[in-house]
């Protein structure tokens, strides 16, 4: 791929060496020569892992008796089962359908409406002892039609227990703050903010982190391309084109 | 030397997170906002700290952060789970060992597969010297940053026995890129067992010589006794992990907790502080460094034979579903949330990472205290700006 781009360069310096001062339009081929290397590096992606794909399955089709054995013992472990505990229990009947709880990987989490999620957190700390806050973010799924999911991540130091919560909200929907539950969560929601545009009801100084205050876009969402950035903020403040 | 103690006096445990509160005014002045860093030798990295001031009594600070942002989450979307692994290592680069190990075992738990013994062994020999060479340079600087310069050499000279060996494992001697998903690249090279006992007797001596410099140096004491006080309810209610919730009295280390690599196999005690102060900080990694020492020590003796590689595919596509991983860091907890969708790429990658955690406690630590002392809490958090801002 990358020889692929080299191959027209050549040509232009057998020409002429004289050419590259007078001519624009040697200033414009490395412009377009990067342009076409990103062209040229956005299909590799498939086709590396397609390139290497006959390699992995020749090898496998000779061993296949090697192979089979393995492929019934892969669903068996990543599939979500039902968590059963007495702490679902006593929530499942206290909430019914608004609450799923699910273990993956030995990892439990709950799946709650959004409406629940203040009281479910606030539950989790006072009454299971959940006092640790460890992580708080989001996955964006732009095909959905609640694009969001907002996970809470929760450690307990009595239990010595880890449980997510998450719930699916849609774009510009809001959702409360957990400040006053854990403090912590000051900056987690507001990096949540700042990367997907979330906004949590009740927090206190609610605004971007780790990106300029200025700043137009929230990078973690899929339909932001990764060498997408705010050219207005760039030319504005940094007084440059482009960034890149 | 009073003013001193007078700041520690007045603050022992703020516990109220209000912003608010007027405080009783310490000196005849005005309120004073002056701006820390970005760029400034004790913010360790591009930290921007605003200062409220009364006199030089600070009522409150805030943090502006973000200047060494990479957008590290959103790379890690658009690689290949393999390609993806030496960028973790660039987020905390003091200790890219640990950041290793906890991407590669989050990756191994979403594709359901172990490391072998002998690169768990591997893993953990390397990331106990990382977390040694790591709390030198936290020591070093921090000492450098109150005012105590020989400590960085002598700190700065032995951590280069470590980066030695790095170099000769892996041929790099930061951002090491040491791991492998599924387990270790390298076989350990010739002499690599008698390289770390060589190491480990060199190095026991030389922690007794820093903490002849320090733990009973007058000037030391009078810096960081009282100083930057966090109690446990605080930290803990702050997300505060590692060595800063440990001095505060809270005997909790992932390592003992939810033992991963091969952590269950060796004997070690965690280091707790009684008062939560920057002193209790200073003794907790001094010793944690000794302990370091004996799990080193226990892992090379009984380091297994057998394969480094466990049984992972060529093209990594870990089946659909999310997983979270956590290691103890040197700074604290590191947390991996990966979201796979079934293909070669990672769908979501959250990097729970200690610094920028930590550093949240700062305001509440330093509320109260002189603007000398700013920069000791800065250095006793044992921040990275590199992972804060990711």
């Amino acid at each position: 791929m990358a020889e692929d781009v080299k191959t027209p360069a050549p040509p232009p310096p057998p020409e002429g060496e004289k050419k590259p001062t007078a001519e624009n339009s040697v200033s414009f081929t490395p412009g377009a020569a990067p342009n076409a290397a990103e062209k040229a590096a956005a299909p590799a992606g498939p086709q590396a892992p397609a390139a290497e794909k006959p390699a992995a399955t020749t090898p496998a089709k000779p061993a296949a008796p090697a192979a089979k054995p393995a492929a019934p013992a892969k669903p068996a472990g990543p599939v979500p089962m039902p968590w059963t505990s007495p702490l679902v229990e006593k929530y499942e009947s206290q909430y019914g359908s608004g609450l799923d709880a699910q273990s993956y990987l030995g990892q439990n989490y709950f799946s709650v409406y959004r409406s629940l999620v203040p009281d479910i957190l606030r539950l989790l700390r006072d009454d299971e002892q959940f006092d640790y806050c460890v992580d708080i973010t989001a996955v964006h799924y732009p095909k959905r039609e609640k694009q969001f999911d907002v996970v809470w991540i929760l450690y307990s130091f009595p239990r010595n227990e880890r449980v997510r919560v998450k719930t699916q909200i849609s774009d510009g929907a809001s959702i409360p703050s957990s400040v006053s539950i854990w403090p912590t969560a000051n900056w987690l929601e507001r990096e949540v903010y700042d990367m997907f545009g979330i906004t949590f009801d009740g927090h206190p100084d609610l605004k971007r982190i780790l990106l300029p205050d200025g700043w137009k876009g929230y990078p973690l969402r899929k339909d932001y391309g990764i060498l997408q950035q705010d050219q207005e903020w760039v030319q504005i403040n940094l007084g440059i084109e482009s960034g890149q | 030397m009073s003013l001193f103690k007078n700041a520690g006096e007045n603050d022992v445990a703020p516990s109220n997170f209000d912003l608010q509160t007027p405080e009783k005014p310490y000196l005849d002045s005005n309120e004073l906002i002056i701006n820390m860093g970005p760029q400034h030798p004790a913010t360790h990295g591009v930290l921007r700290v605003i200062l409220k001031l009364d006199g030089e009594k600070v009522l409150g600070t805030e943090c502006v952060i973000g200047y060494l942002h990479r957008g590290v989450e959103k790379i890690a979307e658009n690689r290949t789970y393999t390609m993806f692994n030496p960028y973790v290592d660039r987020m905390d680069y003091v200790a890219a060992v640990s950041n290793g190990l906890g991407y590669c075992e989050a990756v191994e738990k979403l594709l359901n597969v172990e490391a072998p013994p002998r690169a768990k062994y591997i893993r953990v020999i390397l990331t106990e010297l990382n977390r040694i060479a790591s709390h030198q340079l936290w020591l070093g600087t921090h000492a450098l940053d109150i005012g105590a310069m020989t400590p960085l050499f002598y700190t700065f000279r032995d951590r280069e026995e470590i980066l030695k060996i790095f170099e000769r494992y892996c041929g790099a001697r930061l951002t090491t890129h040491a791991f492998r998903i599924g387990g270790c690249q390298y076989e350990t090279y010739a002499g690599f067992e008698k390289e770390v006992k060589n190491f480990l007797t060199f190095f026991a001596p030389k922690i007794d010589e820093y903490e002849a410099l320090l733990t009973t140096n007058r000037i030391w004491l009078e810096r960081t006794k009282n100083v930057g006080v966090i109690s446990a309810a605080d930290a803990i209610a702050l997300g505060v992990t590692g060595p800063v919730l440990r001095a505060s009295g809270v005997q909790w280390d992932l390592r003992k907790a939810q033992p991963y690599a091969a952590y269950s196999d060796f004997d070690f005690e965690i280091p707790i502080g009684e008062n939560g102060d920057t002193y209790d900080r200073y003794m907790v990694r001094m010793v944690e460094m000794r302990q370091s020492m004996r799990i080193i020590e226990q892992a090379v003796n009984g380091i297994p034979e057998g394969p480094i590689m466990g049984k992972v595919p060529k093209v990594i596509k870990p089946p659909v579903g999310e997983i979270y991983h956590s290691i103890e860091a040197p700074k604290g907890e590191l947390g991996y949330f990966i979201v796979s969708d079934g293909s070669t790429q990672p769908y979501r990658i959250r990097v729970r990472p200690p610094s920028f955690v930590n550093l949240q406690a700062l305001d509440i630590m330093v509320r109260g205290l002189l603007v000398a002392d700013v920069v000791a809490v800065i250095g006793t958090l044992d921040i990275v700006l590199g992972e804060v801002d990711r």
